[in-house]
């Protein structure tokens, strides 16, 4: 069977997917439920403990409070109630926690800190799974064991107003409920508001037992303009008067009813110093808790009193008897209780992280085995013959991927690997017989059907024979080449030297949390190390001339790693003499004059400023979260002015850098979408708009979001149109390059109207280091398919982090979801929020294209770039697999690993779109006559 | 080539080292409480300019390259005084390149600065003193094969080996270990003096092990 390069790399990043979801799968431990309980209670509502049940209580113990309320306010940090802006803005709240009818606490919430699995959380009384955080958007019903079930089958009636996700969590729980979205960020007043209106009425009435608050307007303002802003004060403020007004309605009631009541005061989350959450700073993590009743008059609790007073001496006598009896028994009974006290908390921290853990190894191991089998089976049909340089470096010495014919051969038809094959299909079956007819297994992959797992091990064996084959293939060949006389010396330039060690040192930062948690800073480097060398580069051409001795090189800038890269090795005579090097030198002098030059030898400094004003935009990361930036700079409300001149000013060079390769007809779509986007911008109230004073009415720019969306599609199928002319008509070349450029203008444009407005200097900057480096770098310096790939990657990867992205799952931007949708849908918002977080890597992946396909002269540039592509994207996350797998008992593998697991996962999913993109224009061009 | 050349470089390389070494030691005696880490400016202050002496006391002394043909004394102090501002133009122009990988631009700017007098220190002052204020040899020197004397060829060495441990040295700082050493710009200052220490070590023996291949054109 013989492939395309190209299609070769997309089949391998797709199963790659696949194993990669199968790896995910099992090491995201499903939470452990208690719904078994669920079914039995909900046959019986009440249960009577039966006679020899542990508990010792024979009936259920009476009510402590009559009516409850719980308000809670969302992203409630515990120094808004207890710190300096508690005392400030929430006086009666202060008062109470002050006066003592009240108790209050300092709540701890377990990452990950995101609504939907905090109201789980509280409401179960379990640790949230991580998958939830992925299920947060789209919160199904909850069928775990919890309070508000238990209350219903009790007959209380709950009442609840506030955040929909409750809505959803528990559909039928609710005597009476009003639901508000929670996706419009900008809104901080009407969705509270929503909640306040219906109090008056409810706390007059008698007829509930339950009622539940749920108060966004607080995490809104967090998420716009951070815990410092001034909205922050007044925001406590109003929750203040609230908590005031339903305070004294239930005082009021109390006189008249039997049992007190109860008020919560509650957080679900804190706020980071930048306003967002889902981490696991402390910031984040504790919440303010104020349980308010006439109940909790102060008076001493003589139980608690005791308790301590007893443990006290218990301490005492230990402590006593250790010091002062030096008798041996003594201590060494005393040290042997103390052993047993350790071993004891080992055991007991043991079974529990155990329990909270509980990875389905078996699911892991088949997904990491397919993704390496894939892995070892594109490097093993990659050591063929050698002709190409710098895959060299990337492992795979030299595939014949890269060979002028650009085809491969998937060894799938040997028949001498049929009998490997299927003793391979029969040993795999039977493990999974013996593991899934095991004790309690729960893993997943039993769950699955059997014809699914029964073709999972097809894939598994089959690909495990083509790696063999390849291997042996591989061997012989190397032996045959062994016999002919020397192998080209391969020399390797600085630059694919520094490709090679930028990769690999990347791969290795992955072991350490603290290097994921700043992987953004290891990418600056990269790409600033990158720029000098491309300078050292363009100024050893520039001196020599383009016609000198490539192996001569003279470096201009003593920049550290220009020198690093300048590898000298003295044993190689140079035939150029001194005299030719300083004419050489002499004459591009001369050559300063003209204005190429100039550029060429001005851009990667130019590339490198850009990049230094970029990072000062958005501070990503963790040790330098908290840092100020531009981008709060800009998003705070008294730079309005600001942020919507330098939107429209972007907007404005987006508009001139794309334009120049457009058809007339997308110009000017192009144009009225830009247009579009600012008017949408000014419509939800982030910038200022000119025609329109005073900005009292913020609507949710619905209108403006799809004005803007039809002229995406329209570009979008110009271009499809312009491609799929290019089969047909004589002038394929030219239509098709214009097609490719339509579509990635198409693609800016939804870039544009996505980012949220001070992000867009990182799109105008994106565009303009592709059009220098396009120009000024690659083009005259003639770098190699492999060479420009994997600088598109770096850049990709760089201007993901530019825009305010990390590893963690906090600096998602969910608003983006909902640009130009009245509620929440599911496949645009997960579609809309993907691009938006993945925007630099795909549209530089969508340069790419558009840069071989219009320069290269080589017809199969593409299918290398692709390959090259689909490789170095994968090399990482299949050696994260296997980081992960060997550290999943590291301390911080839920807070730090896991999330950069999923970004990993899903940057491959959006790899494989990629290639399949990629492969889709090479198809094309391959029908061509 | 004699060996006699290679054991006057490996005596003056030990000189330089001896400088480093002396200048992390001898200030204990008369500052107080100085050390390293915690009075780092000082240490880099004294270290620049203890090097620079070492080096043109060295230059000074054994003179590896031919005397010039003019000899005024005016030709001298230009000459002196061009050596100045090349100095100073590098001192600034690494300052630039540091703040374009990412060091911050208004604070520290003088730790920052002086990180970069300590690495031109390391890289230009030698090239100013064997070299001269001659851009073209420079060039010369630093392109590929391009050298002409075992001097030539440590101050090589030595330059690449110092910007590849300040490189280097950048790797610890994102780390949580909250060691005083991962500050900003000590790691890369310690990085450097041990990258050219390394080289004034390797560079000798390098050129001894390979006095075979290497040919130079002058001799």
């Amino acid at each position: 069977m013989r492939l395309g390069a190209g299609t070769f790399a997309a089949c391998c990043v797709a199963i790659e997917v696949l194993g990669v979801a199968i790896f995910l799968r099992g090491f995201f431990p499903a939470p452990v439920r208690s719904s078994s309980t669920t079914e039995h209670r909900a046959e019986s509502p009440a249960p009577e403990p039966s006679a020899g049940a542990s508990s010792n209580w024979t009936k259920l113990p009476p009510p402590l409070f009559g009516k409850v309320v719980i308000m809670l306010i969302d992203a409630l940090r515990d120094d808004f109630v207890f710190g300096s802006k508690g005392v400030k803005f929430m006086p009666y709240v202060t008062y109470l926690v002050e006066r003592g009818a009240s108790h209050s606490f300092v709540a701890e919430a377990k990452p990950p800190t995101v609504t939907m699995p905090r109201i789980k959380a509280l409401m179960t009384g379990s640790i949230p799974g991580f998958v939830d955080v992925i299920r947060n958007l789209n919160s199904p019903v909850l069928l775990e064991d919890n309070v508000l079930r238990q209350a219903k089958a009790a007959g209380k009636r709950v009442i609840f107003y506030g955040d929909e996700t409750w809505v959803k969590l528990f559909p039928k729980h609710f005597v009476e409920y009003d639901g508000t979205t929670s996706f419009f960020v900008s809104d901080y007043t009407e969705v509270d508001n929503n909640v306040t209106r219906h109090l008056e009425k409810v706390l007059k009435r008698e007829d509930w037992d339950l009622l539940i608050l749920h108060y966004l307007g607080l995490d809104h303002i967090g998420h716009l303009s951070g815990p410092n802003s001034p909205l922050i004060g007044q925001k406590l403020s109003e929750m203040d008067g609230v908590l005031m007004k339903i305070h004294m309605a239930l005082l009021s009631k109390e006189k008249e009813a039997l049992l007190p009541s109860l008020l919560v005061l509650c957080g679900d989350h804190g706020m980071s110093e930048t306003g967002s959450h889902g981490a696991s700073s402390t910031e984040e993590v504790n919440t303010a808790l104020v349980l308010i009743s006439s109940a909790f008059e102060r008076k001493p609790d003589p139980g608690f009193e005791q308790f301590k007073m007893s443990e006290r001496l218990h301490g005492n006598w230990i402590k006593r008897y250790l010091e002062e009896n030096s008798s041996e028994v003594l201590l060494n009974l005393g040290s042997k209780v103390l052993r047993q006290y350790l071993d004891a908390l080992q055991t007991l921290s043991l079974s529990l992280s155990r329990q909270v853990v509980q990875y389905d190894m078996y699911s892991m191991a088949v997904g990491a085995t397919l993704v390496l089998e894939v892995r070892l089976m594109g490097v093993g049909n990659g050591t063929k013959p050698l002709l190409f340089k710098v895959l060299a470096l990337l492992l795979l010495s030299i595939p014949k991927a890269l060979s002028p014919a650009a085809e491969l051969d998937v060894p799938l038809s040997s028949p001498l690997f049929s009998l490997l094959f299927y003793l391979t299909i029969l040993v795999l079956s039977a493990i999974h017989v013996v593991v899934c007819t095991s004790t309690e297994s729960t893993c997943y992959f039993c769950s699955m059907p059997w014809l699914a797992a029964g073709g999972a091990m097809l894939l598994m064996s089959a690909l495990l024979c083509a790696i063999v084959s390849a291997l042996t293939k591989t061997v012989v060949s190397a032996k045959r080449v062994g016999k002919n006389p020397a192998p080209p010396s391969v020399r390797w330039s600085e630059l694919d030297l520094l490709i090679l060690l930028g990769t690999m040192g990347h791969i290795l930062s992955l072991g350490a949390s603290s290097f994921i948690e700043e992987e953004h800073q290891t990418w600056y480097f990269l790409v600033s190390t990158l720029c000098l060398a491309l300078c050292q580069e363009v100024c050893r051409n520039h001196f020599l001339g383009s016609d000198g001795d490539p192996q001569c090189g003279l470096r201009e800038e003593p920049g550290p790693e220009g020198a690093m890269l300048t590898m000298q090795d003295g044993a190689e005579g140079c035939a150029a003499l001194e005299e030719d090097r300083t004419r050489a030198a002499a004459s591009a002098f001369e050559r300063l004059g003209s204005m190429e030059q100039r550029m060429v030898l001005a851009s990667p400094w130019a590339v490198l400023c850009c990049c230094r004003l970029l990072r000062a935009l958005n501070q990503t990361g963790v040790q330098g979260a908290h840092r100020p930036d531009l981008g709060h700079w800009l998003t705070s409300s008294d730079h309005k002015a600001a942020l919507s001149v330098l939107a429209a000013l972007s907007l404005l060079a987006v508009f001139l850098l794309v334009q120049r390769r457009c058809s007339p007809m997308s110009k000017v779509a192009l144009a009225l979408g830009l247009l579009g986007v600012y008017c949408y911008r000014a419509a939800i109230g982030n910038v200022m708009s000119p025609w329109q004073r005073g900005n009292s009415d913020i609507s949710k720019g619905i209108v403006e979001a799809r004005f803007v969306y039809v002229f995406v599609f329209g570009i979008l199928f110009t271009g499809t149109k312009d491609l799929l002319r290019s089969q047909v008509a004589a002038i394929a070349i030219k239509a098709r390059t214009v097609g490719l450029w339509e579509i990635y203008s198409g693609l800016v444009l939804l870039a544009a109207l996505l980012l949220r407005p001070h992000n867009l200097p990182v799109l105008v900057s994106s565009l303009l280091v592709q059009t220098l480096m396009a120009k000024f770098v690659w083009k005259p310096l003639n770098h190699g398919v492999a060479e420009v790939t994997v600088m598109h990657y770096w850049f990709g990867q760089a201007f993901f982090y530019f825009q305010g992205n990390s590893n963690n799952i906090a600096t998602v931007d969910v608003s983006a979801g909902f640009v130009g949708l009245e509620r929440y849908v599911e496949v645009p918002a997960v579609f809309l929020t993907a691009f938006a977080t993945y925007v630099g890597p795909v549209l530089w992946a969508s340069h790419l294209v558009n840069y071989l396909s219009s320069e290269s002269s080589s017809h199969s540039a593409l299918r290398h770039a692709c390959f090259c592509y689909a490789l170095i994207c994968s090399i990482p996350v299949s050696a994260y697999i296997i980081l992960v797998t060997s550290l999943r008992y590291h301390l911080f593998i839920w807070s730090v690993f896991s999330p950069k697991l999923l970004y990993e996962g899903m940057r491959l999913f959006v790899t494989a779109a990629i290639c399949v993109f990629f492969t889709a224009m090479d198809q094309t061009r391959l029908t061509k006559p | 080539m004699k060996d006699t050349d290679i054991r006057r470089l490996l005596y003056a390389h030990l000189l330089c080292i001896f400088s480093v070494i002396l200048s992390t030691f001898i200030p204990s005696l008369f500052l107080e409480d100085f050390s390293v880490l915690e009075t780092h400016l000082t240490w880099l202050c004294i270290c620049s300019v203890s090097v620079t002496a070492v080096n043109l006391v060295f230059y000074l002394v054994v003179k590896p390259n031919p005397p010039s043909r003019r000899s005024s004394l005016s030709h001298k102090v230009g000459r002196f005084l061009k050596c100045c501002i090349y100095f100073l133009m590098s001192c600034f122009c690494f300052h630039v390149i540091f703040v374009l990988y990412g060091a911050p631009l208004i604070e520290l700017a003088l730790e920052t600065f002086l990180f970069a007098v300590i690495l031109s220190t390391f890289t230009t002052v030698p090239c100013l003193c064997l070299l001269g204020p001659n851009i073209k040899a420079w060039l010369r020197v630093f392109s590929r094969n391009g050298v002409t004397s075992i001097w030539e060829n440590s101050l090589q060495i030595t330059t690449i080996s110092s910007f590849v441990g300040s490189w280097l040295g950048a790797f610890p700082i994102p780390l949580d270990w909250e060691r005083p050493w991962q500050v900003w710009p000590i790691s890369c200052t310690l990085g450097a003096t041990f990258g050219y220490v390394a080289g004034l070590a390797v560079s000798p023996l390098w050129i001894y092990w390979n006095r075979k291949q290497l040919t130079y054109k002058n001799n």
